[in-house]
């Protein structure tokens, strides 16, 4: 089975400027909302207490809340429905300190009247952690940035390694914005989905510069355009290969994977898309909005062959002694 | 290798599941340290007291605010045996104004105490939890001032209950002497003019209705506690008997002789229990908590006791419990995810690349086998992001594949012999490889390092699953084509090896 024809070039590069324009205006949009709004942080990021039920019948929402609201503690809970009619989830901006008093029991007793239920989950997150966790978050997201940069920048070249890191940048902004849109809330999970699309996505945009490094090395041609269209296009197949069954496995998380890790698998999801496209639109393009020239590769790699020779040279010499 | 995880079997290494999967309790505990220093400058009241009392020294206006203890000396000739007694005491730092002593003690004892504190409150917590009887309780010290606890074993809110008393249980035993004089007014006097007095006052363990007013600086310490046993009354009520060790026996016992007729009182955590009238010297060093304990309770105040006092209370920063029920649920879901992809991707690379994808399917398999197999050997615990990184691995192993044999075919197309573009398929696409899997990995171990709790499993899983990957992918299915290469040369059908249409 093939779903690429070989041999066409499509001409990416002409297209190219509409998308630039287009989604980097939606990431910065992203962004904007960002700092406008903001995400909506779970209580593993702004501290809170989650319990989650699960009732041998239907459960009582109304219930429940009017239940519930007979102790201050509970004031301005949110109670939803989690998954399933039998399932609720109960959240709380409060947490309690006390090592030996214990929420779970305190529903337990405040709801003793709605029904015969199990306490399946609590979680308590004191606002000092949720800080740190945020602060710890957001560090490893930097340092995986910046720890890819520096790796592409030694496999490639700095033009490459800007290139990738705007990409990276847009394919999390875009996400996060997306994130925002959709009401997603911000847990650890969300996180660790995040980190991972920034590893990820960057995968394909490295397919392609390695064939644009390697198309530059064969090629007379001196239009970077072109050597561009002819790199994405033939590694076309692949990415969008690699990409789907990475897609696939997510799908399934997604379907499959139970409503605790509904947040990951549905950012891989996005992300994964996202980071197709902008492998494709955005990675390639840029080089040449960077100023990245052809002529000028070409010459610096031809300086560093002739160094390579020269030292090969050098020392032959100085170990024959000629010298 | 990764037998015994998939069997259950009872021999060989087998992945833990995390507190996620099989249910259990995730506390990160605090501990307020500045607590163990007041507690440390009471200590020394204390030393400083029974050494003034035994050698007949006179001391007036003893006084202990926080972490300062301030006495005037009346007596200009005990000076030396006074200053010669501090100099014993490490850490101290000593304001003399003639015969006015200021003490408190050095920043740099206090950093000490503070590590002492919190490296005591977890071999404590973790005595206590073993003589509990929990199965593999984890207690781990996480940063300067928080302890990390994760209890598998618990399946009950009951047991949980138990585990969090247990845990958060000071277990401060104090024997202090009642202020006789003041007795009657335990009930009308404020705490602060009982602190002008050198008092102070406690409520009672039957109701905080019932007020005792006693001498703050206590006679005996809960660190002179060597064993406390559960034994039963004439009345057959649970009680607990402690013994002392010969240090806090000889001052019970010269405090015991010296005050016959009064009163001593047994406080726990700041709780009154008894307060018996003193009839006789008491020696041996062994005294009995009574106060209607159930015979639980004094089960486990006596595991509290006996695994030695919190030096610094604790205070609950972050918990997370979950029922066996839902990591069931969470189990059975993300195993299904993983069944569904296995079958959904290995599907797809088999229909696109027909016999290449048996081949890179059967080095997904053997990816699979040897991921659990190592997570096993480490004794890595599985969690829920854990089997969501395993899932991705399925994903990203087989790119490796898709990458090579896209290379494959492009030779392929170009009329190159199979058994020459199979070579410099996997060549060419060695770079592309290795680059876009160093990448992953650069994020997932800051992801391992940054990451807490579960998140860690997820970055644990990816990075073996992407290390194992290459191993598989790229070594595995290269052995593979080389032991049918024969074969494959012979039967020149691109079709059915690459899966590529036959008009090329």
């Amino acid at each position: 089975m093939e779903f690429f024809s070989q041999h066409k070039i499509y001409d990416f590069m002409k297209v190219s400027r509409f998308f630039i324009i287009t989604t980097l205006s939606l990431a910065i949009f992203s962004i904007i909302l960002f700092f406008a709004k903001g995400l909506e942080y779970g209580i593993d990021f702004s501290g809170g207490t989650i319990v989650q039920l699960k009732y041998e019948q239907k459960a009582p929402i109304d219930k429940i809340r009017d239940d519930l609201a007979k102790d201050k503690m509970f004031s301005g809970a949110l109670i939803t429905e989690f998954g399933s009619p039998e399932e609720v989830q109960i959240r709380f901006a409060s947490t309690s300190g006390n090592v030996s008093e214990d929420v779970g029991d305190k529903v337990r007793l405040l709801l003793n009247e709605t029904g015969k239920f199990d306490v399946r989950k609590v979680d308590i997150v004191g606002p000092k952690v949720g800080g740190e966790l945020r602060q710890k978050g957001l560090m490893a997201a930097v340092l995986s940035m910046l720890g890819i940069m520096i790796y592409v920048a030694i496999r490639f070249e700095w033009t490459f390694a800007v290139a990738s890191i705007i990409t990276l940048i847009h394919d999390v902004a875009i996400t996060t914005g997306a994130l925002i849109l959709f009401h997603v809330e911000m847990s650890l999970d969300v996180l660790a989905a995040i980190l991972t699309l920034i590893g990820y996505s960057i995968n394909d945009t490295i397919i392609i510069y390695d064939r644009i490094r390697e198309e530059l090395k064969s090629t007379k041609d001196m239009d970077l355009m072109h050597v561009i269209n002819i790199s994405v296009s033939k590694t076309l197949s692949r990415t969008i290969l690699t990409v789907l069954t990475v897609f696939f496995v997510v799908l399934t998380l997604y379907v499959f994977g139970g409503e605790i890790i509904h947040g990951f698998s549905f950012t891989m999801l996005l992300g994964v898309i996202i980071g197709c496209y902008s492998s494709i639109f955005i990675s390639a393009p840029f080089l040449k909005l960077l100023g990245f020239s052809v002529e000028e590769y070409k010459n610096r790699i031809a300086l560093k062959e002739k160094n390579k020779i020269e030292k090969v040279k050098m020392r032959s010499q100085y170990e024959k002694g000629t010298v | 290798m990764s037998m015994p995880t998939l069997l259950q079997s009872e021999k060989g290494a087998k992945i833990a599941l995390g507190l996620d999967l099989q249910g259990g309790l995730h506390m990160l505990l605090g501990v307020k340290t500045e607590e163990a220093i007041k507690s440390k400058v009471k200590s020394i009241a204390s030393s400083i007291k029974f050494f003034a009392q035994s050698g007949d020294i006179i001391i007036d206006d003893f006084r202990l605010d926080e972490e300062v203890l301030t006495f005037t000396l009346l007596d200009k000739d005990e000076e030396k045996k006074i200053d010669e007694m501090l100099k014993t005491i490490s850490g101290l730092e000593v304001t003399k104004e003639t015969l006015h002593y200021t003490l408190s003690l050095n920043d740099k004892e206090k950093e000490l105490i503070k590590a002492y504190a919190l490296s005591q409150a977890v071999e404590t917590i973790r005595n206590r939890l073993d003589q509990f009887g929990l199965s593999e309780p984890n207690v781990a010290k996480q940063g300067n001032d928080k302890i990390l606890v994760e209890l598998p074993g618990i399946k009950t809110a009951e047991d949980e209950q138990r585990a969090r008393e247990l845990i958060a249980k000071a277990a401060h035993l104090q024997l202090m002497a009642v202020d006789e004089k003041k007795r009657d007014r335990a009930n009308t006097m404020s705490p602060i003019e009982a602190s002008q007095y050198g008092d102070v006052i406690l409520s009672d363990a039957r109701g905080d209705n019932i007020r005792h007013i006693l001498k703050e600086i206590p006679i005996i310490d809960g660190s002179m506690l060597t064993d406390a046993k559960v034994a039963f009354s004439d009345m057959h009520q649970p009680v607990i008997n402690f013994t002392l060790n010969s240090e806090g026996a000889k001052i019970f016992g010269d405090f015991t002789a010296n005050n016959v007729g009064n009163r001593l009182a047994i406080v726990l955590d700041n709780k009154v229990y008894s307060d018996p009238v003193i009839r006789e010297r008491i020696g041996g060093g062994s005294g009995q908590i009574s106060g209607g304990f159930s015979v639980k309770e004094a089960h486990d105040v006596a595991i509290a006791l006996r695994s030695g006092a919190l030096l610094a209370p604790v205070v609950l920063l972050e918990k997370r419990s979950i029922g066996p029920s839902l990591g069931a649920d969470s189990i059975h879901a993300s195993l299904t995810a993983l069944i569904s992809g296995f079958v959904l991707v290995s599907a797809f690379m088999l229909f696109y690349y027909r016999l290449a994808g048996v081949v890179a399917n059967i080095a997904l398999i053997v990816n699979l086998f040897l991921l659990i197999a190592i997570m096993a050997l480490f004794g890595a615990t599985l969690t829920l992001p854990g089997m969501a990184g395993i899932v991705l691995t399925i994903g990203m192993a087989v790119d490796a594949n898709v990458i090579i044999n896209e290379r494959i075919r492009e030779l392929l197309r170009q009329g190159m012999p199979m058994a020459q573009a199979i070579e410099h398929g996997y060549e060419n696409a060695m770079s592309a490889i290795l680059d876009s899997n160093i990448t992953s990995i650069i994020t997932a171990l800051l992801l391992y390092v940054y990451g807490t709790g579960p998140i860690k499993g997820f970055a644990i899983s990816t990075i073996i699953g992407i290390s194992v990957s290459m191993l598989t992918a790229i070594l595995g299915t290269h052995g593979i084509y080389q032991f049918f290469m024969p074969r494959i040369e012979k039967s020149k059908n691109l079709s059915l090896w690459f899966g590529m249409k036959r008009s090329h």
